[in-house]
C-alpha cells in the first residue's frame, strides 16, 4: 500500500502522465472538432501514423523540429481533406471511409520509409524536441519535476485545448461550426456554407490529429517505428465521446488516461512478476471501452453526427 | 453544378462494373506509388500477374490466401448488410484460431470426423462470442460498436500472446511464443499433394453460398437487409432489430473465427501470434468491394489475394517494399467508394441549381 502512494508521491509519475496524455489531447481535441461539425474521422488512427512518419522524415532530411511539426500538420490536412471530400460533398459512409483513410495513410506512411530506407538495421534517430527550461516554473519544488519539465509540443497540445474552447464558445465561426454538427439545415438557411464549414473543421481537425502522431516521433521516441501508433486513434475516438465535445473535458479525459497508464507500469514494476505484462498493456484499451460504458447513458451526440447533408434537401 | 439524382434499385451487371472499375482505378492509381520506387509499372505488373495466377503453384498459394479473405470479407458483408459495424474481424480472426488450437491440441481426442468438426465449431463459436460482447454493448447499453470493436482487436491479440507465452505455449517449442501442434486428426486436410492449398477454401465457398442463401432465402436474411435499410422503420413495422443484431453479430464473429480455424489448422499447423497478416482489416476492403453481396466477396477475395501473393513474389524479384500490396488494397477501397456513387445515383451536369427546381 506505501508502495503505491509512493508512486503517486513521486513527481517522474506526474511528468510521465502528461507525457502519455499529449498525443491523446491532440488527438481528441482533434476528433472532437470533427465530431462537433457532424463528421466522424476514423482516418485518426492513419493520421496519427502519417504525422508520425511525415514529421519524422521532413526532420530527418533537415527541415528543422518546427519545419517537421508543420510537415506533420500539414500531412495530417491533407488526409483530413480526402475523408472530407468522400464524406461531406459525396456524403458517403462516415465509417467506409475512414477506415479507408486509415488504411490508405497507414500504408502509404509505411511504403514511403520503407522505399525511402531500404534496408537499415536500426531505424535512423533524429535530435528530438527537449524539455523547456521555463524559468522559475522549472525549478519549482515536485511541481516543477512533476509538470513544468515537458517538451514544447505538450505545451502547444495544451494552447489547442484553450484556443479550441475559446473558438468554439466564444468566437462566430466555434458558433457556426457547432450548428453544422447539430442542425446544417439552420445553418444553410443563415446563408452560411455547410461544406465549407464541415470541409474546413475536417481539415483542421485532421492536422491536429497528425500533431499527436508527431509527437511520438519527435518528443516521446527519436525515430519511427512499424505499428508505433497502436490503437492510440482509436483510444481519442473513445475519449471524445467520454468528454462528452468538450475540450476541457477531453483534457481532463486524457489526463486520468495518461495517469492511470503511468500508474499500470509503475504497478507492473512493483506485481510484474505474479501477473503476465500483457495483462498491463490490454488495460488502456480496456479502460477505453470501460469508459463508453459509463458515459454511454448520458451520452449527447451532436445531432447531426454521422448524418450526410445535401443542398435543398430537407 | 454538378447534381446527384438517386437511383432505383440496380442491376447486378451495373453492380459488378463498379466493381470492376474501382479495381481497375485502383491499379491505375498505384502506378504512382510504383514509380516513385523507381519500377517499371508494366514490368511490375507483369511479374505480380505471374506470382500469383502464372503456376499452379503460384495459383494454389493466391487461392490459400484468398480462403480467410472470403471469411473476413462475408464477415464484414453481412454486419454491413445489417449496418453493425463490426471492425474487429481481426480479432474474431484470433479468438478463433485460439479456440482451435485449444481443441484441437489434445483437450479432445478422436478420430478426424470427430475431431475436424469440433475445431470447427470451436473457432466459430468463440469468434461469434467475442463479436456478442460489441453487439450486445450497443442493443443494451447504445454503446457504438466501431469503437469496441476496434480496441478489442488490441485486448484479444495481446490474450493470444498472453496465453502463448503462459498456459497454452509448445513446451517442446524451444521458448517460442508459439502453440502446440495441432494434432493430424484435428487438421484440415490438403486439397492437393505437395500444395499448401486446405479444405479451408471450401468452407470459405460453403460459407459464401450458405450467406448468399440465408440473405436472399429467409426470413432472417429479409429481417436483416430490412434492418440495414432503416432500423426505426423496421422495429415500426414488427421486426425483432435486437434480435437481429444479436443474430449478425454472432453470425459475423463465427465467419471471422472461421478464418482464424482455416489459418491455424489448415494451414500453419500451430498458432502464432502473427498469424494474420491483417486478414481482419482487409476483409472490410473485400467487403466493399464486393457491394456486400456473398458471391461479390469470393471474387473480390481472389483479386485482394492475388494482389497480395503478386506483390509478394514481385517483391522479392524486384526488393521494392510489399507495404505496396496493403496500399494497393486501400486505394482500392477510396475507389470502390467513390464509384459507388455512380450506383447510387445519375450524375448530372445540372444547368440550373436544385433551389430553383425544387421551387418549380
Amino acid at each position: 500500500m506505501s508502495d503505491i502512494l509512493e508512486i503517486f508521491m513521486s513527481a517522474s509519475f506526474w511528468a510521465a502522465a502528461i507525457r502519455i496524455a499529449t498525443p491523446l489531447i491532440f488527438g481528441v481535441i482533434g476528433a472532437l472538432i470533427c465530431e462537433r461539425a457532424g463528421v466522424l474521422n476514423l482516418g485518426i488512427e492513419g493520421i496519427f501514423t502519417a504525422g508520425a512518419m511525415a514529421g519524422w522524415m521532413a526532420v530527418w532530411l533537415g527541415a528543422g523540429l518546427w519545419g517537421g511539426v508543420l510537415v506533420a500538420a500539414l500531412t495530417g490536412g491533407f488526409f483530413g481533406l480526402i475523408h472530407a471530400v468522400l464524406t461531406v460533398p459525396l456524403g458517403l459512409s462516415q465509417h467506409v471511409s475512414g477506415i479507408g483513410v486509415t488504411l490508405f495513410a497507414t500504408s502509404l506512411s509505411y511504403f514511403i520509409y520503407r522505399t525511402a530506407l531500404p534496408d537499415v538495421a536500426s531505424p535512423p534517430r533524429i535530435e528530438a524536441f527537449q524539455p523547456l527550461d521555463i524559468p522559475v516554473l522549472s525549478d519549482l519544488p515536485f511541481l516543477g519535476p512533476a509538470l513544468f519539465q515537458q517538451t514544447p509540443l505538450t505545451f502547444l497540445a495544451l494552447f489547442l485545448v484553450a484556443a479550441t474552447a475559446y473558438v468554439l464558445y466564444r468566437t462566430p465561426l466555434g458558433l457556426a461550426i457547432q450548428a453544422v454538427g447539430d442542425n446544417p439545415a439552420a445553418v444553410e438557411s443563415q446563408g452560411l456554407s455547410v461544406y465549407g464549414l464541415r470541409i474546413g473543421a475536417i481539415v483542421a481537425g485532421s492536422a491536429i490529429m497528425a500533431l499527436g502522431g508527431a509527437f511520438l516521433t519527435m518528443s516521446a521516441f527519436d525515430a519511427f517505428f512499424f505499428g508505433m501508433v497502436n490503437g492510440r486513434g482509436w483510444i481519442c475516438i473513445a475519449l471524445t465521446v467520454f468528454a462528452s465535445w468538450r475540450p476541457g473535458k477531453a483534457l481532463l479525459g486524457a489526463l486520468l488516461f495518461g495517469a492511470f497508464d503511468a500508474f499500470q507500469v509503475r504497478l507492473q514494476t512493483e506485481v510484474g512478476s505474479f501477473i503476465p505484462g500483457q495483462m498491463f498493456l490490454m488495460m488502456p484499451y480496456i479502460l477505453s471501452i470501460a469508459a463508453l460504458i459509463v458515459v454511454a447513458r448520458r451520452t449527447d451526440y451532436p445531432r447531426a453526427l454521422l448524418v450526410p447533408y445535401f443542398k435543398g434537401q430537407r | 453544378m454538378i447534381r446527384f439524382e438517386p437511383r432505383g434499385p440496380v442491376a447486378v451487371s451495373r453492380m459488378i462494373g463498379v466493381s470492376v472499375t474501382a479495381a481497375l482505378a485502383a491499379l491505375i492509381l498505384a502506378a504512382i506509388p510504383m514509380l516513385f520506387a523507381g519500377l517499371s509499372v508494366f514490368d511490375a505488373y507483369g511479374l505480380m500477374i505471374k506470382g500469383a495466377w502464372g503456376s499452379m503453384f503460384a495459383f494454389t498459394e493466391m487461392l490459400t490466401r484468398a480462403a480467410p479473405l472470403i471469411l473476413t470479407g462475408l464477415a464484414a458483408a453481412v454486419a454491413f448488410r445489417a449496418k453493425l459495424w463490426n471492425i474487429g474481424a481481426e480479432g474474431q480472426l484470433y479468438a478463433g484460431a485460439l479456440a482451435a488450437v485449444a481443441v484441437g491440441t489434445g483437450l479432445i481426442s478422436g478420430p478426424s470426423f470427430v475431431l475436424v468438426p469440433a475445431v470447427i465449431l470451436a473457432g466459430a463459436l468463440a469468434g461469434g462470442l467475442v463479436m456478442l460482447v460489441p453487439t450486445l454493448l450497443k442493443t443494451r447499453l447504445g454503446v457504438d460498436e466501431v469503437v469496441t470493436t476496434l480496441l478489442l482487436n488490441f485486448v484479444i491479440l495481446l490474450f493470444v500472446q498472453m496465453m502463448l507465452e503462459g498456459p497454452m505455449q509448445d513446451p517442446m517449442g524451444m521458448g517460442w511464443p508459439q502453440s502446440e501442434p495441432i494434432l493430424d486428426e484435428a487438421a484440415l486436410p490438403k486439397l492437393m499433394d505437395r500444395m499448401r492449398i486446405h479444405w479451408g477454401l471450401v468452407i470459405a465457398l460453403a460459407a459464401s453460398l450458405g450467406v448468399y442463401f440465408l440473405l436472399k432465402r429467409t426470413v432472417w436474411g429479409f429481417e436483416i437487409r430490412a434492418v440495414g435499410e432503416n432500423a426505426a422503420a423496421a422495429r415500426h413495422a414488427g421486426i425483432p432489430v435486437t434480435a437481429t443484431f444479436v443474430r449478425v453479430g454472432l453470425l459475423s464473429g463465427a465467419l471471422a473465427g472461421l478464418a482464424g480455424v482455416g489459418e491455424v489448422a489448415g494451414l500453419k499447423g500451430y498458432l502464432t501470434a502473427d498469424l494474420s497478416p491483417g486478414f481482419g482489416y482487409s476483409g472490410i476492403v473485400v467487403a466493399m468491394l464486393a457491394g456486400l453481396s456473398p458471391i461479390g466477396v469470393v471474387f473480390a477475395a481472389l483479386f485482394i489475394a492475388s494482389i497480395f501473393v503478386g506483390a509478394d513474389s514481385m517483391s522479392r524479384a524486384t526488393g521494392v517494399s510489399n507495404y505496396l500490396a496493403d496500399l494497393i488494397v486501400a486505394i482500392s477501397l477510396l475507389c470502390v467508394l467513390v464509384s459507388g456513387l455512380f450506383l447510387r445515383f445519375r450524375i448530372r451536369l445540372a444547368t440550373s441549381s436544385p433551389a430553383q427546381e425544387t421551387a418549380k
